[in-house]
């Protein structure tokens, strides 16, 4: 991949200057070859030595950036294959669909039914990165006039879908200064789609069959001027479409092969396993899905699964462990505890919330684990609870001596009473049983 | 230069299980399944090896079990009647094979005798021509007893029996090597336990080649990104050469269903809920294929048919 740290400083000035911030040229180039530092910070290096270290330390894969403003999206940019082997770090840009041959009234509930799908999960934000406008109608004032409908009803970045050259000039006419995706050079309009991306400093989406076409078109559309490229792989079955993009992240991470090193898209069609299909994507290296038909019902699952393959894996989220108070508790108000896996944390809270009766949370170390992964793994017991009680200061809050846990770990009651002496209540076993449970507290 | 596919040699190969014994064979089942088997990872056919495709076993229990109400609706009224479920199981919906819980017998719960799981045992068997998954209730004492009888009488059905976890894995061990039938072995999401406990079941005798592990799934949204990457660590060490870790994955997506966002009806930007909880599923169940799971125990019809449309395609390879 990289060059090492001993290869960059061959290409240094080695003067020890000290400018960059870094005490010798050595210490410069490791940093360099970890990419903690920018080559840019050496004041002195040479024209060659910059274009030498630059073919290499570019990144295998691309970032292209799509869109402007609080809604662009960087797509690309990955190092490893696995997650476990570092993390993923730009989550697939998810994008809906839109056709020009709609009426259009039709257009404008579609793009704003699209821009209204976002809400918070885990104190994250879910939502669809962009909307696409296909040309399907074969008529170039149209699309542009879609284009613009979409535009009145949404922020998001656009992808322009067309491989006709005229239909996508009039939409870059009316979304052009946007930075909207062009989809797709094809090998027969490929100069004039690189001319009109080139023209507009806009990001182009190339598609081909086969790797070795792909490939050539990258090269075709680099040596016209375009460097921001996405490869469509195309239609395909999942079973070639995962080997196809399997191939793609090897070819980039493991072989250094520049030619396909750009961010990697999928169309997914309206049918039974569009689904499944988006799935795929998500986890296997597509870094934009455009979905053809959106349901909500499975878009909201396929964004969790977004959340949970680009979720740093070195770094559970967690919340801090200690006693939260929910609304205002009083003395006389109830006990629950949870543990400090933030999702755990964020749905009880929510839950209380909606009980609108105030309680205190008392939230256990458990690493990250939620609360049955926790008690299984036997990062959840009595013991832990009882030590929490009595260091929290908890008691000299209350006026009685009742804790309420979680159903799911009712197997802890007897052992818990006898621990503590306090009164175990057993909750429900989902959270979000809470609000009709804390109707029943005394 | 035409590019070269980057393929992947492993050293390592997967156990290959079959479960399911025909009439020539002194069982009593129409069909047989294999799973493992590969020197790729899943779906991973141009790297090497990959003769068996996921499998996909549906969850019955012996006594009427509390569901979301979703999943009541599309099941119908069998879920008292576990025969009937079984046959639905693979009639309709076309399961591979069928996992019967037998939560009944648990001495906290309807503590059904180990007589009563052996009747329910023998009706699912009559019911159905697939291979079982059967489980126990968890409490190690009355499961002992409830092996004792029910392996007997799946002795020569060569089915698999669940579960055997790092406390108590050997009355469990002891009946499945008495009756001949495969092992699923529990561990709590982590590699290192599923190794440790994989190595304590061949030290006390049972064959690599007849446990299936199950690492402990957690539910999309809820446990899945850690579950993802435990599956896909553990294959990949089973391919670069871990003889311990050499053995089909088992999980069970029916754990999906306790992620609220599967169940509840108002969910801000979260559409139909009908459409919703199946989707999660069957999310739930493709992320594990793919990481590397080789049976899914599932509970949602149409979760199970989106993930068999979804191992029919991703099979095809090239």
């Amino acid at each position: 991949m990289g060059l090492t740290a001993l290869e960059i400083y061959k290409h240094l000035p080695k003067k020890n200057c000290t400018e960059c911030g870094v005490p010798t040229c050595l210490a410069f180039a490791m940093q360099l070859a970890s990419l903690k530092v920018k080559l840019e910070a050496c004041p002195y290096v040479t024209e060659q030595a910059k274009a030498a270290l630059a073919a290499s330390s570019a990144p295998p894969i691309r970032l292209v950036k799509i869109g402007t403003g609080p809604n662009e999206v960087g797509i690309g940019d990955e190092v490893v294959l696995f997650r476990h082997d570092k993390t993923f770090f730009h989550p697939t840009a998810l994008a809906g669909m839109v056709l020009d041959t709609s009426p259009e009234a039709d257009i404008a509930a579609g793009a704003a039914g699209l821009n209204s799908l976002r809400t918070e999960r885990v104190g994250l934000m879910m939502k669809l990165d962009m909307i696409a406008v296909r040309a399907a109608a074969g008529d170039p004032a149209r699309f542009a006039h879609a284009v613009s409908v979409v535009r009145s009803k949404s922020d998001l970045p656009l992808v322009l879908v067309s491989d006709s050259a005229a239909a996508m000039e009039a939409g870059l006419k009316v979304a052009g200064k946007d930075r909207p995706l062009i989809h797709a050079a094809t090998a027969a309009n490929w100069e004039a789609m690189t001319k009109l991306a080139k023209d507009n400093k806009c990001p182009l989406a190339i598609t081909a069959p086969g790797l070795d076409a792909l490939s050539d078109l990258a090269a075709k559309v680099k040596g016209a001027g375009v460097e921001d490229i996405v490869l469509d792989i195309g239609e395909m079955p999942m079973g070639k479409a995962l080997e196809t993009l399997t191939a793609l992240r090897r070819l980039t991470i493991k072989k250094s092969n520049r030619a396909v090193g750009y961010p990697v898209l999928m169309l997914v069609k309206d049918d039974e396993l569009a689904p499944m299909r988006a799935a795929l994507g998500v986890m296997k290296y597509a870094s934009a899905v455009i979905l053809e038909r959106v349901d909500p019902a499975t878009l909201y699952p396929l964004m969790t699964l977004r959340q949970n393959i680009y979720t740093d894996p070195q770094k559970p989220i967690q919340v801090k462990a200690g006693i939260y108070e929910i609304g205002k508790p009083t003395d006389g108000s109830p006990l629950m505890f949870t543990t400090n896996f933030s999702l755990t944390f964020f749905t009880v809270q929510g839950d209380i919330e909606k009980s609108k009766s105030p309680a205190y949370l008392m939230v256990l170390d458990t690493e990250g684990l939620s609360v049955m992964t926790a008690f299984a793994a036997g990062k959840l017991t009595p013991e832990m609870v009882e030590k929490m009680l009595n260091e929290s200061g908890i008691k000299a809050r209350l006026g009685h001596r009742k804790l309420i846990i979680p159903g799911i770990v009712a197997r802890m009651s007897g052992k818990l009473c006898e621990l503590t002496s306090w009164e175990v209540v057993v909750g429900p076993r989902d959270s979000s049983g809470i609000p009709s449970f804390m109707k029943t507290w005394k | 230069m035409p590019i070269q596919f980057p393929a992947e040699k492993y050293t390592g190969r997967i156990a290959e299980i079959t479960l399911g014994a025909t009439k020539e064979e002194g069982g009593t089942r129409a069909r047989k399944v294999t799973v493992g088997g590969q020197a790729a990872l899943n779906f991973h056919g141009a790297d090497g090896a990959y003769p068996n495709p996921p499998a996909v076993a549906m969850e019955i229990y012996d006594v009427a079990p509390e569901l979301p109400e979703e999943v009541v609706r599309a099941l119908g009224p069998v879920l008292d009647r576990p025969a009937a479920w079984a046959r639905k199981c693979v009639e309709d919906w076309h399961a591979d094979l069928v996992c019967l819980k037998l939560k009944g017998t648990n001495p906290e719960a309807e503590n059904r005798s180990p007589e009563d799981a052996a009747r329910t045992v023998e009706e699912v068997l009559k019911a159905v021509g697939v291979p079982l998954v059967v489980y126990g209730s968890g409490a190690e004492e009355k499961d002992t007893r409830v092996m004792q009888v029910v392996g007997e009488l799946l002795k020569k059905e060569n089915c698999a029996i669940g579960q055997a976890e790092n406390e108590k894995y050997k009355s469990i061990s002891v009946a499945s090597m008495g009756f001949g039938q495969s092992l699923v072995a529990f561990s709590n999401l982590d590699i290192n336990l599923a190794k440790q406990l994989n190595i304590l079941l061949t030290d006390f005798g049972v064959k690599r080649e007849r446990i299936l592990m199950d690492p402990l799934l957690g539910g999309l949204g809820y446990g899945l990104d850690y579950s993802y990457s435990v599956i896909e660590r553990i294959r990949l060490a089973a391919l670069a050469g871990d003889t311990m870790l050499q053995n089909p994955i088992l999980v069970d997506t029916s754990i999906a269903w306790n992620a609220r966002e599967a169940t509840i009806g108002e969910l801000a930007a979260g559409g139909d809920a009908a459409r919703r909880g199946p989707a999660w599923e069957a999310t739930t169940g493709i992320a594990s294929m793919v990481a590397g799971a080789d049976l899914l125990v599932m509970r949602h019809p149409e979760a199970v048919k989106m993930v068999k449309g979804a191992i029919a395609e991703l099979k095809g390879g090239a």
